[in-house]
């Protein structure tokens, strides 16, 4: 029914003491994520909400709960250690939910990252989401509904228009994953079309892209090779100013490079419908299912 | 973030990079004694040295300097010159005047401050610059040996005169690397070292000071074979400014858009843009996306305007402060997709906006997720006129639609 996420999924929460890491840890069980461990160094003893252990380090965590994934909430300065420690212990998945890493930061962990089994999402990013089954992030739960459509996005708020509009036409989700909008990440577009296509329960994708970098470009030249499922996309950023960076730090033209324009018409050549506009996203997708 | 050339020179001297000698100055009085100093004692050595030639810079944050215009008449923001006297003369000239390029706009900048410093006799011109290179996720050397115009257009004209060299995350630039990029960029054996410590000094600079991007345009061969700086542009990484407190001293808020200063104080996410219809939306991709259904359906976008997950009621006032303010604006579009959002947080600050503020033009709304019913009931109770949207296009039809009868509409004077 998913990818990355579902029942099984044993959740650790790094930062789980902190104000914006304890209300989301709330709105995550609330949902029914199987919320395990947390992780706040110096507070290990503690018992989050009279429910969930908090340990030192993950490593305990993992031994003595076997998380299996990690959603990070931990303020930036720290945060880019703390991915660190969590594929250093083994977690299989980390979600990191915090915005304002530097990218420094990130180059390092990306480098680091590298032929270790782990997989990242995010910085800066909603999180991940299975409905019916699993929510890691801070996505408003309601919004979704279980089904076969899977949900590729950079941005927040767009993801959750996008889904909002799925389930207003009755189109469910099988995993919506939210990949931020740092220039430099974990999962990209492509992993997740991938993740998606080898999905038997995935029926059909949507991607949500914006201005700068080449990742939908590269996402949308492997679909036109081998993706079979129908795809729908759209492109923030038709209107920005170039050398502006729009809130995203990734989300920026710079040299003719990054454009909407040039990702629309990439899009276009590999045979996915792309949305004129923000409010019809389902509807093209809809539509290109029925074709 | 942006800063002054004086101070990329002064950022890259404190890294070893060579640049020609200079000060900046803020009155005549003290150009001509910069002038004096660099003509006749070499502050390194307290040697005295025969008088060379001198450049006076205007200081603002726009490119095109030497080809702009002040108000007064006066032409060029960069002048060559031999004489304290005459950079006195020349500084007295642009000081406190206004200077219009190609980048500043009609309006143009106020030169606060002059740079005077040595004029090298440039014997050849290279480009050179670091970047963050999101493909590799490290970072890239672009350099070529046609320095001193627009390196798009070496790269749209002649790719082959483009060298890159990707650089290791974790290992940094090595010196082999550095020796490479100086023997493909021409350099000879004699200034082979020089060049490759330069190399090294921008690198260095590049990495401790959390850049996105280190340009040096053009990075020069004096006559002499000396191998310099001759100007530098910065680019930081907003999300790193608070581990170099000095760079984030070096903001200019006269250099920036008054609006995106008022808005940057209250911590809203805010671009200024020449539309007439304003937007204020929660999340950047959402934001992005709301201004391009506005043009889709005719309209033009005033601004860029992320509210962010966790606003305030306060944050939200002062949004509509902002948003009223700018002169342009003929409707004011909110749209909200509550996630951590709340609704009712957004009506109720809309509402203590209107108290304190008058609401000149249409306001049309669309909210949804989190606590939407709440927000609506606000609003309705609040009797407030506001246009109410039911989706995302309906919003951006209205607000249209709005704008456009508001701008045929008489004027009440």
């Amino acid at each position: 029914m998913s990818v990355l996420v579902d029942k099984n999924t044993r959740l650790l929460v790094q930062g789980i003491t902190g104000s914006a890491g304890a209300f989301h840890t709330r709105q995550c069980m609330d949902y029914g994520t199987n919320v395990v461990a947390g992780v706040t160094p110096g507070k290990g003893g503690q018992m989050f909400d009279d429910k969930v252990p908090v340990f030192d380090t993950v490593y305990e965590a993992r031994e003595k709960t076997g998380c299996n994934v990690s959603m990070v909430f931990v303020p930036a300065p720290a945060a880019a250690d703390s991915i660190l420690e969590a594929v250093d212990a083994g977690v299989e998945l980390v979600v990191c939910i915090t915005e304002g890493i530097p990218v420094m930061d990130m180059m390092r962990v990306k480098a680091l990252m590298k032929n270790k089994p782990s997989r990242l999402i995010g910085p800066n990013c909603p999180g991940i989401i299975t409905p019916g089954a699993c929510k890691i992030g801070i996505m408003p739960g309601y919004i979704h509904k279980a089904g076969g459509v899977g949900v590729i996005s950079r941005s927040g708020t767009l993801t959750y228009e996008a889904v909002w509009q799925l389930t207003s036409r009755g189109c469910g989700q099988s995993t919506c994953i939210g990949i931020g909008g740092d220039p430099i990440g974990g999962l990209s577009h492509l992993d997740a079309v991938k993740l998606f296509n080898e999905d038997r329960h995935t029926e059909a994708i949507i991607l949500i892209g914006e201005i700068g970098g080449a990742a939908e470009e590269e996402a949308a030249d492997w679909i036109k090779k081998n993706c079979q499922k129908p795809v729908a996309a759209f492109v923030a950023g038709m209107t920005a100013p170039p050398g502006r960076r729009m809130g995203h730090a990734g989300a920026i033209v710079s040299g003719g490079r990054g454009t909407a324009a040039g990702k629309i018409e990439a899009l276009k050549a590999a045979g996915i419908a792309v949305a004129e506009t923000p409010a019809t996203m389902a509807d093209t997708l809809i539509a290109k299912m029925k074709n | 973030m942006n800063i002054h050339e004086y101070q990329a020179k002064e950022l890259l001297q404190k890294f070893g990079v060579a640049t020609p000698r200079g000060k900046v100055a803020s009155t005549p009085d003290e150009a001509e004694q910069i002038a004096r100093e660099l003509g006749d004692v070499d502050l390194a050595t307290g040697r005295v040295r025969p008088t060379g030639g001198l450049v006076v810079k205007a200081q603002i944050h726009a490119g095109g300097r030497g080809k702009g215009t002040f108000t007064n008449g006066f032409k060029g923001g960069v002048h060559l010159c031999k004489s304290p006297a005459e950079v006195r003369e020349l500084a007295n000239k642009m000081l406190g005047q206004t200077l219009v390029t190609h980048q500043t706009g009609p309006a143009g900048r106020v030169v606060n401050k002059v740079l005077v410093a040595e004029s090298a006799e440039i014997a050849r011109e290279i480009y050179f610059a670091i970047l963050l290179d999101r493909a590799t996720a490290g970072s890239l050397v672009v350099a070529s040996t046609e320095g001193g115009v627009e390196i798009e257009t070496v790269a749209a004209k002649s790719p082959e005169k483009i060298i890159r060299e990707s650089i290791d995350p974790l290992a940094g630039l090595q010196s082999f690397q550095a020796r490479k990029l100086a023997k493909q960029l021409g350099f000879d054996s004699a200034q082979l070292k020089a060049a490759a410590k330069l190399f090294d000094g921008l690198f260095r600079t590049f990495i401790g000071l959390d850049c996105s991007m280190v340009e040096v345009n053009p990075l020069v061969v004096t006559s002499k074979g000396e191998v310099l700086a001759l100007d530098a542009k910065f680019n930081f990484d907003d999300n790193a400014l608070y581990r170099h407190p000095d760079i984030a001293a070096m903001r200019d808020i006269a250099e920036e858009d008054p609006r995106e200063v008022e808005a940057s104080k209250h911590g809203l996410n805010y671009i200024g843009l020449n539309g007439n219809i304003a937007c204020l939306v929660n999340g950047a991709g959402l934001a992005m996306a709301t201004m391009d259904i506005i043009k889709f359906y005719g309209g033009n976008p005033a601004n860029f305007l992320d509210v962010g997950g966790g606003a305030t009621e306060e944050q939200v006032t002062e949004a509509f402060k902002i948003l009223i303010a700018d002169k342009n604006v003929q409707a004011i579009l909110v749209n909200i997709f509550g996630g951590i959002m709340k609704c009712d947080v957004i009506a109720q600050g809309i509402i203590n906006a209107m108290k304190t503020v008058h609401l000149p033009m249409p306001l049309v709304v669309r909210l949804e997720g989190t606590n939407v019913e709440a927000g609506k009931k606000l609003i309705v109770e609040s009797g407030l006129a506001v246009i109410a949207a039911d989706d995302l296009a309906d919003a951006a039809r209205k607000a249209v639609a709005a704008a456009s009868s508001k701008s045929q509409a008489p004027n009440p004077k």
